[in-house]
């Protein structure tokens, strides 16, 4: 088991550099600079943007710079963001608390969506039921999530006025309220990501229910008259869930990364939006940084997939 | 009417023989604009200057009007003025940190941290144009209560034009000499007669950042200094926090320099998402007090409007969205460079076509269909402020005449209608940015065109490439490798200087200056280099006013530059805000006197 772990955290250390030499040759290459809106304003001379340009080694070769970001992020240095003049960890540490609240609470309704509603649909597989399970789970995730949001702001902030749709982080008030306006503020945006997010994992723990519901030790369960609640909870869902926790595990560097699309409908101030300002303002240094920890967590969350399934089902042994 | 007559009648209102009204009267007789006779009153020193440029302000005491709360669809990244790139750092700054003088809305300026502004009259300009005399307000305290004196002014010059600092501002700086003369006067020297003084310590790129804040942080370790994100400033708010990417927030200043300031107790400046919701966020929904910037189709305005809670205020400016003609040539090759200046344009070298160009344009289906309050039609390429917009063009969309003048200049239509001459075929490429009314813009041109016998093939590019500097990239505005493109070009200033100095010949982009230079059209005359010249040390004002307009009427009337619509500043307030805005500074550039009317 040790040596599974070491020999999985050494093939790591490749990939992981594999993905950073891609990341950044294709930011390198890709055109653009952070000072586009210096460039039609005529107070500032071209000498000032040459000389920024210099100053934060936009003119040095690719591999120069791709080693001295190499070496730096060795060091733990992740850089200045070119846009911010502040270290770009600063930046991240800051967005990760909405982030992983909003998204971590979206991912925690999919799942209470998702598990009562595909077991039952499953333990009564074509009853109404599941008729209706399956056309609400189609239409979930065939919308995309900008229409949704679009259209949850339409419904409940514009004709209803019931919820704010600008996510502010600066809530005066105290108590019970602060909680309160908190958690007004986050419904929609919560609302639209874990309802996608349900509707497609509804579909996959019904079919793993489906698949499991029909093996012989559920029969002879329901032979030996043990109530049906006892043989769900018990003989199906539990091994029924192996492979939805590997899903879910390999969806949890999700909950790091944001949802750029949602978190830019409605201000949530979260990585995917701090992400997506990045990429328009060419802001290298915190493009790299953000999908790089990204690339690490998916690599990481692979490996806790691989050990939790072995834990699961011990008839997977590793060597 | 001549310059004599003009000055005798300027004489005459200074004497008091002639009313201001009167005055008015005759200039509109000779086809003057009023703003523009009040202008040449103001600049030669018969009106008081900026008096009726700010509206007034009506409470009566300080604070007590709960919380302003602002939205923007780009947020700040850092509150240092000297590294702000854009705009929206610039606003966020602004908040905090002020500067000697504003500009209003009018073009005219105002002091925050200055005592007066400077004039001949009070002494505070050589009347050789070559130093101007700053004297400061001796009651201001920084908000850790450092008292504000001259050292920081001067420290500021010193700070900005640093090399190792890298300030996006050392434009402004690294020309001048600025001189101590006592604890609250400075001098800023000019190597050469300069009429436009108001550039160091003004507006935008002149907040004043605290010396005793910065001073162990000037060069390359500027950026570590903790102030970068927590500003000390003068401004009528103190900073209380800062998540950059997305929130500002401030308290009211209880000591602020400036009586009966600010009426509100708490501003919060809300950054990111886009500009339809953030106008639905005011104009709709009412969550907030003001939105700024709002490019955004006029009909979804008045939609919005339409709810009643708030207005859309239109401020003009200079900015100008405007066609260019390639004069070189993008498709032949010297020393590695397309579009060099050595080369000619072969279909735009003929007037005619250049001429036909310019009527199939139809500004009035632009600003009606496409940009609305935000984009009227206009001739001119210098539009404000009203002293320096020329009264000499016109405008005229005539496909017949355009046909007629290209039948006469001898190019004809081949066997797929497109007209050729001496082997060159009227087929242009016509590139821009990618942004809804430009590609509305380019089909509405192309259909013209068509009717005409010209074929433009249409070309949009990423905004962040084409507006970008990246010397390894073709596709820059700056390059200039097609034959027609189109943007807005930006005037942050009252004064045309920096605006005009576009199509001045020693500006033509190249490779020499990696394609910085700013005279992108790559057009060269003589007349237009001479007039610049004078421009840049002419004292007097009426006939530096006269060389801009005939600076205008040069590269408008040479149809290399089609100027289409003026961009007005565009944004949303609710209806019982009474913010005080201009389009020749930022937003916040008065936010002490801002209110809200109960």
């Amino acid at each position: 088991m040790l040596q599974y772990l070491i020999r999985r955290l050494l093939i790591a250390i490749p990939s992981l550099l594999g993905i950073s030499v891609v990341l950044f040759t294709v930011l390198a290459l890709a055109p653009g600079d952070p000072f586009e809106e210096l460039a039609t304003n005529p107070a500032i001379p071209p000498e000032v943007r040459a000389n920024l340009r210099a100053s934060l080694g936009l003119d040095d070769p690719i591999h120069q710079r791709y080693f001295a970001w190499l070496f730096a992020m060795l060091r733990g240095e992740w850089g200045y963001s070119f846009v911010s003049r502040i270290p770009v960890d600063d930046l991240i540490l800051q967005r990760l608390p909405t982030t992983v609240v909003v998204i971590g609470a979206s991912q925690i309704l999919a799942l209470a969506i998702a598990l009562p509603v595909g077991v039952l649909a499953a333990a009564r597989p074509y009853s109404l039921f599941d008729q209706l399970a399956n056309l609400f789970a189609f239409v979930g995730f065939s919308l995309p999530t900008f229409f949704t949001g679009l259209l949850f702001i339409l419904l409940f902030s514009i004709t209803l006025d019931w919820l704010p749709f600008v996510y502010r982080t600066n809530i005066e008030a105290t108590g019970w309220r602060w909680w309160w306006e908190h958690i007004r503020q986050a419904i929609m945006p919560v609302m639209v990501l874990g309802l996608f997010q349900g509707a497609s994992w509804t579909r996959f723990v019904r079919s793993a229910v489906l698949d499991v519901i029909r093996l012989d030790h559920v029969t002879t369960a329901r032979a030996k008259g043990l109530p049906e609640r006892r043989i769900i909870t018990r003989h199906v869902v539990r091994n029924a869930l192996i492979p939805v926790v590997t899903l879910v595990a390999l969806q949890m560097p999700i909950v790091f990364g944001g949802a750029i699309v949602t978190e830019q409908i409605f201000r949530v101030p979260g990585i995917g939006s701090l992400l997506i300002s990045a990429i328009l303002a060419n802001d290298t240094p915190v493009i790299m940084a953000v999908t790089f920890v990204f690339a690490c967590l998916v690599v990481f969350f692979n490996l806790l997939a691989d050990i939790l399934y072995g834990f699961l089902d011990p008839r997977i042994s590793y060597r | 009417m001549t310059e004599d007559q003009l000055r005798e009648l300027i004489g005459r209102v200074k004497r008091g023989s002639l009313t201001r009204r009167g005055f008015v009267r005759r200039l509109a007789a000779f086809g003057f604009t009023a703003p523009m006779a009040t202008q040449l009153l103001a600049i030669s020193g018969a009106a008081p200057a900026a008096a009726q440029a700010v509206p007034p302000y009506r409470p009566t005491r300080r604070g007590g009007g709960g919380a302003l709360k602002i939205l923007y669809w780009q947020a700040a990244t850092l509150l240092n003025p000297h590294f702000a790139v854009g705009t929206t750092n610039q606003e966020a700054a602004r908040v905090f940190y002020e500067p000697l003088a504003g500009w209003t809305s009018e073009g005219t300026l105002f002091p925050i941290l200055a005592a007066e502004i400077p004039s001949i009259e009070n002494g505070g300009l050589s009347p050789d144009g070559r130093s101007v005399t700053w004297k400061l307000k001796r009651n201001v305290r920084w908000h850790d209560g450092t008292p504000f004196s001259a050292d920081d002014v001067i420290f500021n010059w010193e700070y900005s034009r640093h090399p190792a600092v890298g300030a996006t501002t050392s434009g402004s700086y690294r020309d001048v000499n600025v001189v101590k003369v006592d604890d609250f006067t400075v001098r800023v020297e000019f190597e050469r007669p300069t009429p436009f003084w108001a550039d160091a310590f003004v507006a935008s790129t002149g907040m004043i950042i605290p010396k005793h804040q910065f001073q162990n942080f000037v060069g390359a370790h500027a950026r570590d200094a903790p102030a970068n994100l927590r500003p000390v400033g003068t401004g009528p708010y103190r900073f209380v926090s800062f998540a950059p990417g997305d929130l500002l927030r401030g308290e009211i200043n209880p000591h602020y320099h400036r009586e009966n300031r600010p009426f509100f107790d708490t501003i919060e400046v809300k950054g990111g998402g886009d500009a339809v919701s953030a106008a639905r966020a005011v104009l709709q929904t009412g969550d907030f007090d003001y939105a700024w910037n709002l490019q955004v189709e006029d009909e979804i305005l008045q939609r919005l409007e339409a709810a009643g809670r708030g207005r859309v205020n239109i401020v003009e400016g200079g900015n100008v969205e405007f066609v260019q003609l390639n004069a070189t040539d993008p498709n032949i090759e010297v020393d590695g460079e397309r579009s060099h200046i050595s080369t000619q344009h072969p279909a735009f070298r003929d007037p005619a076509v250049r001429e036909a160009m310019a009527l199939l344009i139809d500004r009035a289906a632009l600003e009606r269909f496409i940009y609305g309050r935000g984009g009227p039609a206009t001739s001119n390429f210098l539009n404000n402020p009203p002293r320096f917009r020329s009264p000499n063009t016109r405008w005229e969309f005539n496909i017949a005449r355009a046909n007629e003048i290209l039948d006469r200049a001898g190019w004809v239509r081949g066997r797929d209608g497109v007209r050729v001459k001496d082997g060159v075929r009227l087929r242009f490429v016509f590139q821009t940015s990618v942004n809804a009314p430009r590609q509305r813009t380019q089909a509405i041109y192309k259909q013209a065109a068509m009717r005409a016998g010209i074929d433009l093939e249409l070309k949009s590019i990423a905004a962040s490439v084409f507006f970008s500097s990246d010397v390894a990239n073709p596709d820059t505005f700056t390059k200039f490798y097609a034959d027609m493109q189109m943007y807005t070009t930006t005037m942050p200033q009252a004064d045309p200087q920096r605006f005009m100095n576009q199509f001045v010949s020693w500006e033509i982009a190249s490779r020499a200056n990696s394609w910085q230079g700013r005279n992108v059209v790559r057009w060269r005359n003589a007349e237009y280099d001479a007039a610049y010249r004078a421009a840049e040390s002419e004292l007097d004002p009426i006939k530096r006013a006269a060389l801009f307009i005939r600076m205008n009427d040069l590269i408008v009337g040479s149809h290399h530059v089609i100027p289409l619509v003026r961009r007005p500043l565009v944004s949303a307030s609710l209806n019982n805000l009474r913010p005080v805005l201009s389009a020749w500074d930022n937003t916040h550039w008065l936010l002490a006197d801002w209110y809200r009317e109960t």
